[in-house]
């Protein structure tokens, strides 16, 4: 079926890419790989360099230095043909404010060169597959953060590119309408689609990626399965909060004995904090606590943070001021 | 991992790596079109080509045409051509003000990401401009028949002059569209552009006969192109003529296109 000799395993091929702003080195010799059919997830506090990668991969900036390939495409010489393959969603919705969702999707598919009434067709079906159908007629200026991601992602399925580009796609959404867009993506991939997606959130690559390279300062400071970027920062964390701060020497004790560990104390809040290597014998320990009579308040496992992650990788967490937009994501979109 | 291959990637090869121009066309009118909804979702962009022609003229000709030709009546003919011109030629100042507006908004982003003509959102900007500059035109000249301007010329004379007037207009946009482009925002667009046209237009033989102006000023509005424009446009309207100044303004333009046009071009592909 392929009718040139193209290597099409490979959807995004980078090697080296820099992007100045002035003295400031946003990208620093970045190098991905990314299979085609995949999701991969590009990890980083905000202002590691995330989206001026993603805008030197999809054309919109050019890369000072270092080479970038999209299905064998260069994003430099061949940068029309990459604008054919791609889907781009950014980080604040790259729709038309002063029309309607229909009108926005009318005019991309008109740009892209359906004739006819394919395009009203083309909207209308985009609309009802991303539920705006009764906004269709609406200004956007009412629309919500989630119904404009949604109409933006619309935008960027109109001609079905082979690759799509997410920035950021669920930052200041909702958990539920988070949810729906994860399954949107998944929906993407599982038609075919390659799909490159920035995140701050480690669940969410998680959630989703098959693969995660890690960004900070312009730099790929890690890379591979999620499973082995946890493992790479270290374990989960058992917490417990006893009833009574007497019990705490008797409770280490067991910790010791069953976990094989040592136990963090926070006297305070007669807080007890274990790793957890082995989860399967958190039900030794529980058991031995109720024997030796230890009432427990509250048992909560601790994820890796994407904090951890920064602290294990690069010897520094992410920013104060990053990590405020990473609680408060809604700031952050008011552009 | 999944087995389906999306229509693009089955044949790459017939993928072209450059515009045709039936593709810079195509995409041009549909960025006019988008040009018109957004006119029709915010009408009120439009009063400097509907309110403002209609109350300048009839504003002028009753201020100054008892002063200046001794009755209205007299002035019609020596203001009307003279107020066509400073409407229209003010009101492309908007192509550059819009312009960096819309340059400055998200949904350039996805312009940028899309394979269409790179010139495309410039080219129908200027496009749907021509519609404004056609309403202004039609207004002022229905103003002036109403409070008695009846152009001697005939109407196959005025159509003439609105369109030269039209033309003169988009090859000055040319430059506004420029300062679109390179300003940083739209407010100094229309500040750099304002210094430029008022005094372009006002020290012209628009509204007062030439010479009743001190010499070094009538040396000036002699010069200036707007009273080329001006005279090119009472010739036509109300003798019928189309004489040198017509000709004056035509190479005008073309000039100012000449020069603008491939600086605005590069300018704008540069940061397109």
């Amino acid at each position: 079926m392929v009718s040139t000799s193209r290597p099409v395993d490979l959807a995004i091929e980078a090697n080296g890419l820099v992007k100045l702003f002035g003295t400031n080195r946003a990208v620093d010799g970045v190098d991905l790989a990314v299979k085609t059919g995949t999701v991969y997830g590009v990890l980083g506090p905000n202002g590691a360099g995330k989206t001026t990668t993603i805008s030197m991969l999809a054309t919109l900036l050019r890369p000072d230095a270092g080479e970038a390939r999209i299905f064998g495409f260069d994003v430099r010489t061949e940068a029309q043909i990459v604008r054919q393959l791609i889907g781009v969603t950014g980080q604040y919705a790259s729709v038309d404010e002063n029309l309607s969702a229909t009108e926005n999707l009318v005019l991309f598919s008109k740009l892209l060169g359906l004739r006819g009434s394919a395009p009203k067709r083309k909207a209308a079906e985009l609309l009802e597959e991303f539920g705006l159908t009764e906004a269709a007629k609406r200004p956007l200026k009412n629309f919500s953060g989630g119904m404009r991601r949604r109409l933006d992602l619309a935008a960027s399925l109109i001609a079905q590119p082979p690759l799509i580009f997410l920035d950021e796609p669920t930052t200041g959404l909702d958990p539920r309408t988070r949810s729906q867009m994860w399954n949107t993506i998944r929906r993407l991939v599982a038609e075919g689609s390659t799909v490159l997606l920035t995140t701050q959130m480690l669940d969410e690559a998680d959630q989703l990626a098959d693969r995660v390279a890690v960004i900070d300062k312009g730099r790929v400071v890690a890379e591979g399965t999620t499973g082995e970027l946890k493992q790479s920062v270290g374990v989960a964390a058992l917490q417990l909060r006893l009833s009574s701060t007497t019990d705490i020497p008797a409770a280490r004790v067991l910790i010791r004995n069953t976990l094989g560990v040592d136990s963090v104390v926070s006297p305070e809040a007669a807080r007890l904090t274990a790793p957890m290597q082995d989860a399967d014998r958190i039900t030794d320990l529980l058991v031995a606590l109720r024997r030796d009579g230890i009432a427990v308040q509250e048992i909560s496992v601790q994820q890796p943070t994407l904090d951890e992650v920064f602290l294990t990788l690069t010897g520094h967490g992410a920013e104060t001021g990053e990590a405020d937009a990473d609680t408060t994501p809604e700031l952050e979109t008011a552009r | 991992m999944s087995t389906v291959t999306p229509a693009l990637l089955t044949n790459t090869g017939a993928l072209r790596n450059t515009v045709g121009l039936r593709q810079i066309v195509d995409n041009t009118l549909t960025m006019a079109w988008r040009g018109l909804l957004k006119i029709k979702r915010t009408p009120e962009q439009l009063v400097d080509v509907t309110i403002q022609p209609i109350l300048f003229t009839l504003m002028f000709a009753y201020i100054f045409g008892g002063a200046i030709s001794g009755n209205v009546q007299d002035y019609l003919p020596l203001m009307i051509p003279g107020i066509l011109v400073q409407t229209v030629i003010t009101t492309s100042m908007v192509t550059g003000v819009q312009l960096r507006e819309d340059m400055d908004k998200g949904v350039f982003d996805r312009f940028k990401s899309l394979p269409i003509a790179r010139i495309s959102p410039l080219a129908g900007a200027l496009l749907t401009d021509t519609l404004r500059y056609a309403i202004a035109i039609t207004l002022t000249f229905a103003t002036g028949w109403v409070v008695g301007y009846h152009p001697a010329g005939g109407l196959g004379s005025v159509i003439l002059a609105g369109l030269l007037v039209m033309f003169c207009a988009w090859s000055l946009s040319w430059i506004w569209a420029f300062f679109g482009v390179i300003a940083r925002s739209a407010s100094s667009v229309q500040g750099l552009s304002m210094i430029i046209l008022f005094p372009l237009t006002f020290l012209s033989n628009a509204f007062v006969p030439a010479d009743s102006l001190p010499s070094w000023l009538r040396t000036f509005s002699n010069i200036n192109p707007v009273s080329h424009l001006v005279t090119a446009v009472r010739d036509l309207a109300n003798n019928g003529q189309i004489g040198m100044e017509a000709v004056w303004a035509v190479a005008g333009g073309l000039v100012v296109v000449a020069i603008f046009a491939p600086l605005t071009v590069r300018a704008y592909m540069r940061k397109a």
